[in-house]
């Protein structure tokens, strides 16, 4: 194997699970077995997928190998709103031990069940990406992810507890408490947000810290978007190991792919899940190394296990050999979105949202665009808001108070403070056909 | 007696206002008073100007944000202690005043003053049984 380019690994290349290592031809049979015993419980469980296999005429029995993922139906976010609440579980309602959620585009979560034995192979997926980023039963490490509906703080907790290693289940915010803990707890991997990892980074540069108070050896992080840029950034400055892992509640949360000790891109969990590349519009596979929406099918979840579910992510794949010894599928950084989903300071957030906070304010919603900056560390966002004739007044009161209004539905519908301008009708860009209402000028993009 | 007033919707940014006084310029609009009421972000410019209608349609058609409202204007002597005394006479009638804005009268050598009542009609009765002037748009537009 020609490994010449890549760069001799910072920790130990290790593996958590012996399954891991199966090579492709083997990893490929499994991965049919338990493809057609999905189609197969599916078909007698959940409604949607039994009217989908028998309008498509498909059974378990058509399942012969792994290129038969393709006669299968897509499952959409839209797919799992109109069945809401609970309409893709497999189980019944007492085999269910732990409900998530995502954030979706009606202010109503997304809700994922979890059996006992989904949490046992929740836990091993992360141990897999924390131990090849060289966390080990001796070490101490700190979640400082939001514990509750967020898969994030749950999922890297558990995933700790496997290893054996002290969790410090510190949750997100107050600042000022996780530092405390990091220190006084010599705390030596801690999972939180690119967006932390630089703000202690400031801390040191400005002096208010110490980096020889600090025991840290590495980080996890997630749940906003980052770049090799940053990661560059916060090894250098920090002098911590990085890890890049890749999740989300849907298909099971934090786990679905994780990094080896070389880096070469997200190992896919692939004995539990089956990854798809495709155009988003011709829904068609790309070829490895080209760019396209990530699609997944959860093939031992059994509490709600969804056959090939559009993430709108868009990332590349490659199957190339790795000198870790894994031969499974990586995926690159995500490198955007193929809706017009946002995530702002870790809470996705969707335009229409917006639209739905106008609403509520004013009968018909006004025209509006988003504009998404990160001055500094954290993620701010301006809505513009176009004036409509029956909103205005000659009283900077009324105006004031529409503004606040604005504000308050947005917050209430996003959780997120935006800052609201208001600007005169017909001052907005206004675009031919699906409208682009989001202007992001956070420099993500991976050099 | 009321006056019409118009009110338009500003963006806080370079030519703004100005494109607004080119547009009521171009129609032969003559400006009698105007009054800005600001934030960093937007502002509320309201004009008095002899031809509101006109004045309103050419900058509606030209794209502007824009409000007619009544607003209530009364003569007060241009010295000191002349609008305090307009003031008292609101306030014990108990009505709030949402702005106020004040120019001088050429011809009389007087100052008008421009309110925003809650109130308008209470305003102006109080201000009436006062004894005291409320400008009509004949008096207030009228050239000597």
């Amino acid at each position: 194997m020609n490994s010449t380019n890549i760069a001799k690994p910072l920790v130990e290349n290790a593996v958590w699970q012996p399954e891991e290592l199966l090579e492709r031809p083997a990893l490929e049979i499994l991965q049919t077995q338990r493809l057609r015993a999905l189609v197969e419980r599916l078909g007698k469980r959940v409604p949607f997928y039994r009217d989908a296999f028998a309008r498509l005429g498909i059974s378990a029995d058509d399942i012969r190998s792994i290129d038969d993922i393709r006669r299968l139906p897509f499952t959409t976010k839209s797919d799992l709103r109109e069945n809401y609440p609970l309409g893709f579980m497999a189980v019944p309602r007492e085999d269910v031990v732990r409900f998530h959620g995502s954030s979706g585009t009606t202010g109503r979560p997304t809700f994922v069940g979890y059996t006992r034995a989904d949490l046992d192979l929740w836990a091993n997926l992360c141990a897999r990406f924390l131990y090849a980023g060289g966390l080990r039963k001796w070490h101490t490490a700190q979640v400082s992810f939001g514990y509750g509906l967020f898969t994030g703080g749950f999922g890297l907790h558990q995933g700790i507890e496997r290893i054996g290693a002290s969790v410090v289940p510190a949750s997100s915010g107050n600042t000022a408490r996780q530092l405390i803990l990091l220190q006084d707890l010599a705390v030596e991997y801690l999972i939180c947000t690119p967006s932390y990892a630089l703000h202690l980074i400031e801390g040191i540069h400005s002096g208010t810290l110490d980096r020889n108070s600090l025991s840290l050896k590495g980080m996890f992080l997630g749940s906003e978007p980052w770049t090799e840029d940053m990661r560059q950034r916060i090894e250098n400055d920090l002098g911590v190991y990085v890890e890049n892992n890749y999740g989300l509640s849907e298909v099971m949360g934090p786990g679905v792919s994780g990094e080896c000790a070389y880096r070469t891109g997200m190992h896919v969990q692939e004995d539990h899940f089956i990854v798809e590349c495709i155009d988003p519009e011709t829904l068609e596979p790309v070829a490895d190394g080209e760019e396209g929406e990530l699609v997944f099918t959860s093939l031992s979840r059994e509490a709600f296990p969804l056959i090939r579910y559009r993430t709108r992510d868009i990332a590349s794949l490659t199957r190339k050999p790795c000198p870790c010894g894994r031969h499974t599928a990586r995926m690159g950084r995500i490198a955007g979105r193929s809706d017009d989903m946002l995530i702002i300071r870790g809470v996705n957030v969707f335009p229409s949202q917006i639209e739905e906070a106008l609403l509520r304010v004013k009968a018909t919603a006004p025209h509006y665009m988003i504009e998404v900056d990160r001055p500094r560390t954290l993620d701010e966002v301006t809505v513009r808001v176009e004036l409509q004739p029956a909103m205005f007044s000659d009283s900077m009161a009324e105006l004031s108070r529409i503004r606040d209004q604005i504000s308050a539905s947005i917050h209430s519908v996003t959780g997120l403070n935006m800052k609201v301008e208001l600007v005169p009708p017909n001052t907005l860009t206004r675009f031919e056909g699906k409208s682009k209402r989001v202007t992001d000028h956070r420099i993500l993009q991976q050099g | 007696m009321k006056i019409n007033q118009i009110a338009v919707f500003l963006q806080n940014k370079p030519g703004h206002l100005s494109g607004i006084c080119r547009t009521l310029c171009d129609q032969g609009i003559n400006i009698v008073t105007l009054s800005l009421a600001d934030t960093q972000q937007f502002g509320i410019l309201r004009l008095i100007v002899k031809d509101w209608e006109r004045a309103a349609r050419s900058l509606e058609a030209a794209g502007y944000l824009v409000q007619i409202r009544e607003v209530v204007a009364t003569e007060v002597d241009d010295r000191p202690g002349g609008m305090a005394e307009v003031l008292d006479i609101v306030s014990a009638a108990g009505v709030n005043i949402e702005y106020v804005y004040a120019f001088t009268f050429q011809k009389h050598n007087r100052a008008v003053l421009v309110f925003r009542f809650d109130n308008a009609d209470k305003a102006i009765e109080a201000i009436q049984a006062a004894g005291r002037n409320v400008l009509t748009p004949v008096d207030l537009f009228t050239e000597e």
